[in-house]
């Protein structure tokens, strides 16, 4: 079995979100990490090699220093590496880089990719569906268990979550899963692992290395977002603080909700 | 000269860090007050590999450096000591020398196990009568048809009792050397748990490291194949010494985790503790308290890597563990002690892990050779 996951390189939010002036994330600033749910995604490729057997490739999309992520995910049991990076590709929104990952998984062969749900930097959960949809693949998003994979005849058996429930889909291979980062607790890397993942080569993709698609959809040209502004959360104020009856607290509250209008 | 880290060495140390944070942290303060092993984590360290973190891959290890090794060590100790020890006796006092003098068979039937982490290693150097005068010893063992017989006694041994493979150094002889004067004939050997006349005595009661399981070794006509002779008949003591080289790197290690573990929460603590109307780290004596803390943390380590990278490249490099292991033990203490005073009161209660920490620092500047020792070594090769 093939098995492509995409990893993302984001900053690590636990020590704060940083700015640059004109409103984008100061990423030299922070941390950086993989991504939680890209990187469950990866523990459940890993999960599924121990189980089957199976040849890991690892793709991601950034700066030349994503190149980071890769070599952890080696180092956790992954196959193979592969960096797309170009200056053209900078600024993509979700369209942009999903084209852009579609265009170079045209070149892998796979019997299953997997995606993170979404980025802690973004949180549109967009990336992984709208790849699907570029290569014409199936999608199950926010994998929270895989249940079976049948290779002879071809499908994977996994639940999504869903609000109250999960769903149990089967889907024919090959598919795409979104993994959110409850399906598993991600593996160590192992010391001897990332001098093995340091040994080895990463293969480096450009824009003439992407197949099948359209530089009108590439890079922030090829985004049709548009960020109006972004910041950090607002921090909300210590509120106010009244002790009534049950009674008491009944009409305050009424009074406070009549006065703003909201009933 | 580079002082950077490869990018390799800076990936390992975020494992470690990680694994130490999330696995051994959680479960330090508990370790160490109720004196259990912490096995439910060795058995976590096993299946990483960091039970074998220098041994060759061919040997069921990871196949890294020295180095790589040493700041597993730190970065378990900057939360726990006796996590640190426990890898560091493993490795350095049990792998360390099969890798080193073992024959193949004895590789394959020991090493493989130790590096893969399916068994535990510990060894027995201290007697009653032979600590710091290693030559002083009274464990005997006597070729007799295909077996070595032990009698004896070692004390003070690190994972005694929990490990499953020992090596011991016993009396074999007594030589005359050039002038005729008597010595002992001293001799490496591999003895396994379960062994005929191989038991367990007391069990230490410590100041610090509680967690680790100190126990007496006793060999009563204890038989072990003669193939279990590890290097040749009379170089034990050589092998021994060569041994704590390499062992007084881990434990410099240990000392450097401890004292870096210290520092870390003391500038956590002097941000929130107020005194005054002011944090307490506001207060001209505190900053200076953590500079110096902070300067000779980065000495030990510098001393310490460099250690770690000799043992590497280098034949020979008592000096430079001597160096690092005493220097960093001596940093250790005192870097835990002041962490201790500027935590005040708190300091001294078992709820701040410096308390445990300034506890767990003191064996630092005694196991693998006393810091008058590691004076000794480091003089003697001043005036040879």
């Amino acid at each position: 079995m093939k098995i492509v996951v995409c990893v993302k390189q984001v900053p690590d939010t636990k020590g704060g979100v940083k700015f640059n002036p004109d409103g984008t994330l100061d990423r030299s600033a922070m941390l950086a990490i993989m991504n939680p749910d890209d990187k469950a995604g990866l523990e459940a490729a890993l999960r599924l090699k121990d189980q089957y057997g199976a040849e890991v490739t690892v793709v991601t999309m950034g700066l030349p220093k994503a190149e980071e992520v890769l070599r952890e995910a080696m180092a956790m049991g992954a196959d193979k590496g592969v960096l797309v990076t170009d200056r053209v590709l900078g600024g993509a929104d979700t369209w942009a880089t999903s084209q852009t990952i579609a265009g170079a998984l045209r070149n892998l062969e796979y019997d299953l990719i997997i995606t993170g749900r979404q980025a802690i930097d973004g949180d549109t959960a967009q990336v992984g569906p709208q790849i699907s949809e570029h290569l014409g693949l199936p999608v199950i998003s926010y994998a929270q268990n895989i249940r079976e994979v049948n290779l002879e005849e071809k499908y994977i058996v996994v639940e999504r979550q869903y609000d109250d429930r999960y769903h149990v889909l089967k889907a024919q291979l090959p598919c795409l899963l979104t993994a959110l980062a409850e399906l598993n607790e991600p593996r160590y890397m192992t010391p001897g692992g990332i001098f093995d993942a340091y040994a080895k080569d990463i293969t480096v993709w450009g824009r003439n290395d992407l197949k099948d698609v359209e530089d009108s959809n590439l890079g922030l040209k090829g985004s049709p977002t548009q960020i109006a502004k972004a910041s950090d959360k607002v921090r909300k104020g210590a509120g106010e603080k009244v002790t009534l009856d049950p009674a008491g607290s009944a009409d305050y509250i009424v009074a406070k909700l009549t006065e703003k209008h909201v009933i | 000269m580079d002082f950077t880290l490869s990018k390799e060495h800076e990936m390992a140390r975020t494992l470690f860090h990680d694994f130490a944070e999330k696995e051994v942290k959680p479960l330090a303060q508990e370790v160490d007050e109720t004196e259990h092993f912490p096995a439910g984590t060795v058995a976590k360290m096993q299946k990483l590999g960091f039970m074998g973190i220098p041994v060759p891959k061919e040997y069921g290890g990871q196949g890294c450096d020295p180095l790589t090794y040493t700041m597993c060590v730190e970065e378990l100790s900057k939360v726990c000591g006796t996590t640190g020890v426990i890898v560091s006796a493993h490795t350095s006092l049990c792998c360390d020398p099969i890798q080193t003098y073992g024959t193949e068979e004895q590789k394959q039937k020991y090493l493989v196990p130790l590096a893969k982490g399916e068994k535990l290693g510990a060894f027995g150097l201290t007697e009653p009568g032979a600590g710091t005068d290693a030559q002083g010893q009274q464990t005997k063992a006597v070729l007799e048809g295909d077996e070595w017989v032990l009698n004896g006694s070692k004390i003070f041994i690190t994972n005694g009792k929990e490990a499953d493979i020992y090596v011991i150094i016993a009396v074999t002889g007594v030589k005359e050397d050039a002038r005729g004067r008597k010595k002992k004939e001293i001799s490496a050997f591999i003895v396994e748990k379960g062994t005929p006349g191989f038991s367990f005595g007391t069990k230490e009661k410590k100041m610090g490291i509680r967690g680790s399981a100190t126990y007496e070794l006793i060999f009563t006509d204890c038989r072990i194949p003669k193939e279990n002779l590890l290097g040749q008949i009379g170089k034990g003591f050589g092998i021994a010494m060569h041994t704590l080289d390499g062992g007084r790197i881990g434990i410099a290690a240990q000392a450097l985790g401890l004292a870096e573990g210290a520092l870390e929460r003391t500038v956590e603590y002097v941000k929130e503790r107020k005194q005054f109307g002011r944090s307490i780290g506001q207060f001209q004596n505190t900053q200076f308290q953590l500079a110096d803390m902070a300067t000779k943390v980065k000495a030990a380590q510098l001393l310490v890597y460099r250690a770690a990278m000799a043992k590497k490249t280098q034949k020979v490099y008592s000096v430079e563990a001597a160096m690092a292991k005493l220097y960093a033990a001596e940093v250790a203490m005192e870097v835990t002690t002041k962490a201790v005073q500027l935590h005040g009161g708190y300091g001294y209660t078992r709820e701040y892990d410096v308390e445990r920490m300034m506890r767990d620092a003191k064996i630092t500047e005694i196991y693998e050779g006393t810091s008058e020792v590691q004076r000794m070594v480091i003089s003697g090769s001043l005036l040879k």
